[in-house]
């Protein structure tokens, strides 16, 4: 696609088209809906890590002013209905299918972690249906329960399913693991380290919330929802937990103030919801509070690694062996299966030619809230691990870092790697060469003596990633275990006066689909924005979508929207010739106009869309009135956005207080629409990889399964002032097999930054490694650890 | 949260008899603390005792070498006063340090003190500057008035009318943000007053404290050198996530010695 100059269209940074409501008060979130004869839930959690329910006795409760109903486990098997699943089944070493316990939408027997769902009371008021869940009485057996990852496989721990030994949900490879064991023999060095990727909670600005509704005069279900994929929340409501039949079962989405990943899964309170709205023939609403969305929200990452390095005597790397045990939390969730598998061990090979990789992953149940994707899923993962033991390896060899990874740069394109992906662009070096600029590599050991003379530890690190995103190709995730295509769908219709509706699969909650997708449509069709409107949240509305996650909504989302507008052109080209009595062949079209070859016949889009809402003699053998086109999309191959991160940091060595000072980030993300969006998207997303690797941490009791970190008064989020400005730049290598050349933006800046951040805290301290969050303490007490073989001497 | 009756106070005898009349009432000043905890459902008063509205509860006063603050002044009203700012600078910063701009345009002096979170910046003043608190009944030593984690002297119906701070000759006050809470993880003043040389620590133990060999070795020279090799116990100091009891020790030093460097 060339660009035709149009202001609106490729690469200019127009303003929000969404941020008009956003900003002044006018969104349209899940909560702010409200049904007439609306009742409200409150759901039952466990305070118990693990237990088995003896019995529920909700007659108190039932007595209690405003309740409806309080329904139970019981019911839900009474009505037959399904449980939640895993769309993506992964195959151990031995062949064996993955364990996947059942997940009932509230608990039936036994509840496994301290939020777990055992009752849903309805009420006519939210408070009333708070106190009544107080006065149902759970008469729990409490039972052992384990927390640590690394404990879970370990003989003796706790199981959290009676039915699945050691806890393990399955042990996967990917790679050669011959060729692996017999690059180590062959290695001057082995570079060994053992790391934790810290578990998060998402915690998006809007807590999730649900409105399910049901018109018992059509026999239809409605659910408001807070969801990235609204079509999926009604084929997994439908043909899994069986609520009602994909027809009878309408999922709006509408706005959505943030996911990360949390809002992609279908979880329990919004099928409860719906499912309850029939029983008690009333709409039924929930809204989550904070302290629930700590507790019942997917948590991201989880992992406990270990990883060796083979590397010749020049520093090239020959092979690289990974060992690591990934938390599952008590049940298996939407994608849960796919993320420390195919979303992690496939990206191991970083931009490096590495020959021979080889990973193992063990994935095990614990007592603690499911872990599915959070932004970047299985990337950040993937990224910081070999980011980290490759700066392990420049500091072990003595080398530069920068020319460490430099040495061993991929340059020929496309690159089939040994862990499965085939990478089809890329400029590393590109990259690499001005992210050293933006961040005066050169000059920093000057601004390191010059810390020094004020007292302060500086240090520098880098992180050169690159990562799979444009979920993907149908054939390629069918292959790995996907249930579900991974394709996407766009409708693009003209109305007769001449405006667009674009129908997308896509949903928006932050990524501005709503003003990039009209952009494209604006660039490719020649309609200015004004006149474009982006649909999407409602499969009522929108023909079908596999949503927003996997940073897919450009590259795999924005193409369905290019072939649909493809077909617009067609189908005017043949009307255009049929007008003017011309051969379709001879008809041209651009920016907007179709004209006759040649000639200085033409039509402008909006002519042609108002002709085709008045087909007065149209020959209907050969052309069909109206100007509608619908087109699904289906990737031939995942996208590979890549880019250097460096962040400098400046470290207080009396209290370990460590700030960063500068963050470098230059991004392929191959061609941008929006530069201005895409800035956004990269400042969010590096803030939230600083917020992993120095704030954040989730932890569990590990005696009692307790939350500890279940308010902002625990869990440490970024703020503005944790923040340095971002130094931010792109360079760029298009997409190869896609129309519109674009890669992705959404993830990348959480990936790329955390191992930057501890490479560089770990420089500045001068030791070899330290785990997320770099809090005060760690990092005081890892700069003790190098003083005391002085203080003995 | 749970139902409850609302009181709204005009006075503080109003609020008094109705504080001894309702025995399972609570006060409430600014809600900071209060609102949170009952829309936890972590307490379950009959009755809320609103002070907010109580003109003799707010405003500040210097007269002589004494510094009055009603304890119905709002931390953002103690920040921002010319009066405070004057005579005892480290109070207006530390008042200017509590919280965000939301929690200081509602959070009370008063509140602050009778709620003594161990992690509360106040406690710090009151007991390094030597300060009284006045409460509907008494006259309480600063030294005596808190007792323990979240423990005061206060009885069940007494009301915190006003503390008067002692201007120091100089006062300083470090503070040790927790990451996450921004509350103090460690707290350190040091106040040079008419009777010597006061050291208090907050957020580091259960309840601020004193720290005697720091108040003994700054009596002899005022320097940070002097605390060279002072070193605060990890005995009886908090431990958790953020940081373990020997940090938090640590800590105490080095912020006690920043106060001294920038006592002057
Ligand atoms: C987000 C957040 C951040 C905060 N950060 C900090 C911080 O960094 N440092 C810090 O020190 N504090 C911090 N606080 C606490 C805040 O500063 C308030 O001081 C504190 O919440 C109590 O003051 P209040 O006026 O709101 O009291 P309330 O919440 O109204 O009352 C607290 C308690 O004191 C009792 N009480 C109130 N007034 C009186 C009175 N006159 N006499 C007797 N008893 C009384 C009440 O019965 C209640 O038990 C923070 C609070 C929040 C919400």
């Amino acid at each position: 696609m060339t660009a035709t100059g149009n202001a609106e269209g490729f690469g200019a940074s127009v303003k929000r088209k969404e941020d008009q409501r956003f900003l002044t008060g006018k969104g349209n979130y899940t909560d702010d809906i409200n049904r007439r004869g609306q009742s409200y839930a409150h759901f039952v959690r466990s305070p118990h890590a693990h237990a088995r329910i003896r019995g529920i006795d909700a007659s108190a409760a039932l007595a209690m002013p405003g309740v409806l109903t309080v329904l139970t486990g019981q019911d839900v098997a009474a009505d037959k209905l399904g449980g939640l699943i895993c769309g993506w089944t992964i195959h151990s070493k031995d062949g064996s299918p993955m364990k996947a316990p059942a997940h009932p939408i509230l608990a039936l027997d036994e509840v496994r972690f301290v939020g777990d769902h055992v009752a849903v009371v309805i009420a006519e008021t939210a408070s009333q249906a708070k106190d009544a869940a107080e006065a149902v009485a759970v008469d729990y057996d409490v039972l052992p329960a384990v927390v640590s990852t690394a404990d879970a496989a370990k003989p003796g721990s706790p199981l959290v399913h009676a039915d699945v030994p050691s806890n393990l949900c399955y042990q996967w490879e990917l790679g050669d693991k011959a060729a692996t064991e017999a690059a180590f023999k062959n290695a001057a060095h082995i570079v060994s380290l053992d790391l934790v990727n810290n578990r998060l909670i998402p915690n998006p600005m809007e807590p999730r919330a649900a409105v399910g509704d049901y018109d018992s005069g059509t026999g239809t279900f409605t659910l408001f929802t807070t969801s990235q994929n609204p079509h999926l929340a009604r084929l997994v409501l439908s043909a899994f937990v069986g609520i009602a039949p994909e027809h009878k079962l309408r999922v709006v989405a509408p706005d959505v103030g943030g996911g990360f990943g949390s809002k992609i899964f279908i979880y329990s309170e919004e099928a409860v919801c719906v499912w309850a709205a029939k029983k008690v023939d009333r709409p039924v609403k929930w809204t989550s509070d904070r302290s629930e969305a700590f507790l019942s929200d997917a948590h991201g990452r989880d992992h406990v690694s270990h990883a060796e390095l083979a590397v010749d005597a020049e520093g090239r790397f020959l092979g690289l062996h990974v060992r690591t045990t990934a938390a599952m939390g008590a049940y298996l969730h939407t994608f849960s299966a796919a993320v420390p598998t195919y979303l992690y061990g496939t990206l191991l090979a970083g931009q490096y030619t590495t020959p021979a990789i080889y990973v193992e992953v063990d994935a095990v149940f614990t007592n603690t809230a499911p872990v599915d994707a959070y932004r970047g899923a299985g990337r950040p993962e993937a990224t910081y691990l070999l980011e980290r033991i490759v700066e392990c390896a420049a500091r072990d060899l003595g080398k530069d870092p920068a020319e460490l990874r430099r040495l061993n740069f991929i340059r020929k394109f496309p690159y089939a790697t040994p862990v499965a992906l085939e990478y089809d662009v890329g400029d590393f070096d590109a990259s690499m060469d001005r992210a050293l600029e933006l961040a005066e590599y050169s000059t920093f050991p000057a601004r390191k003596a010059e810390a020094a003379r004020r007292g302060k530890l500086r240090g520098i690190g880098f992180s050169a990633y690159i990562e799979a995103c444009g979920l993907a190709p149908s054939r390629v995730a069918g292959a790995l275990g996907a249930g579900v295509g991974l394709f996407e769908s766009a409708q693009v219709r003209f109305n007769p006066t001449g405006n667009v509706q674009v129908f997308t699969g896509c949903h928006s909650h932050g990524q501005g689909h709503e003003t990039t997708y009209a952009q494209l449509v604006s660039e490719h069709l020649g309609v200015s924005l004004d006149n474009i409107e982006i649909i999407h949240g409602d499969t009522a509305q929108v023909q079908y979508g596999l949503g927003t996650y996997g940073s897919r909504s450009g590259s795999v989302g924005g193409s369905a929207i290019i072939k649909a507008a493809d077909k617009i052109i067609a189908k005017g080209r043949k009307i255009v010739a049929y007008r003017m009595e011309a051969s379709v062949d001879d008809i041209e079209f651009k920016a907007g106009v179709f004209k006759v070859a040649g000639t200085d016949k033409q039509m402008t889009i909006a002519e042609v869309a108002f002709n085709a809402y008045v087909p007065h003699n149209y020959p209907l053998e050969e052309l069909e009135p109206g100007l509608d086109e619908n087109a699904f999309y289906d990737p031939q191959n995942f996208t590979f956005p890549s880019g250097t991160h460096i962040c400098e940091v400046e470290i207080d060595p009396e209290t370990g207080v460590t700030q960063i000072v500068k963050f470098t980030a230059v991004d392929d993300f191959g061609r941008i629409i929006n530069p201005m969006i895409v800035h956004g998207q990269v400042h969010g997303g590096i803030a939230q990889g600083i917020g992993q690797a120095m704030l954040e941490g989730c932890h569990y009791d590990e005696e009692t399964g307790q939350l500890i970190t279940g308010s902002f008064m625990d869990y440490c989020m970024p703020r503005a002032d944790d923040l340095p400005n971002f130094t931010i730049d792109a360079t760029e290598t298009a997409c190869t097999h896609n129309p519109i050349g674009v890669k992705g933006c959404g993830e990348a800046g959480a990936i790329g930054s955390p191992p930057a951040v501890i490479n560089a805290v770990t420089d500045a301290i001068g030791i070899r490694h330290m785990d997320m969050p770099a809090t005060p303490e760690r990092v005081w007490r890892a700069i003790q650890s190098t003083r005391l073989p002085r203080a003995a001497e | 949260m749970y139902e409850f009756s609302y009181h709204k106070a005009s006075s503080v005898a109003e609020a008094a008899g109705l504080i001894a009349s309702h025995p399972d009432a609570k006060l409430m000043s600014g809600g900071q603390t209060l609102i949170p905890t009952l829309k936890q459902r972590l307490a379950a008063p009959s009755d809320v005792i609103d002070l907010s509205k109580i003109a003799e509860l707010k405003g500040i006063k210097v007269a002589g070498n004494v510094v009055t603050i009603g304890a119905g002044t709002l931390h953002a009203e103690v920040a921002a006063s010319k009066d405070v700012q004057a005579a005892i600078p480290a109070l207006a910063a530390l008042a200017g340090n509590i919280g965000d701009a939301q929690v200081r345009n509602r959070g009370t002096l008063g509140g602050s003190i009778a709620n003594n979170d161990p992690a509360a910046d106040y406690p710090g003043a009151v007991v390094a500057l030597g300060a009284t608190v006045i409460t509907n009944k008494r006259r309480i030593a600063g030294d005596d008035f808190f007792t323990g984690m979240f423990e005061t002297a206060l009885e069940a119906d007494e009301i915190v009318t006003a503390v008067e701070f002692p201007k120091a000759e100089k006062a300083n006050y470090q503070k040790f943000p927790n990451p996450a809470s921004r509350y103090a993880m460690v707290g350190a003043f040091v106040a040079k007053t008419a009777s010597g040389v006061r050291v208090a620590i907050t957020g580091a133990g259960p309840t601020v404290f004193r720290w005697n060999d720091a108040e003994a070795a700054l009596s002899k020279s005022l320097t940070a050198a002097a605390l060279d090799g002072v070193k605060a116990s990890a005995d009886n100091l908090n431990s958790d996530i953020h940081a373990s009891a020997d940090y938090r020790a640590h800590l105490i030093g080095v912020l006690a010695k920043r106060a001294v460097v920038a006592l002057g």
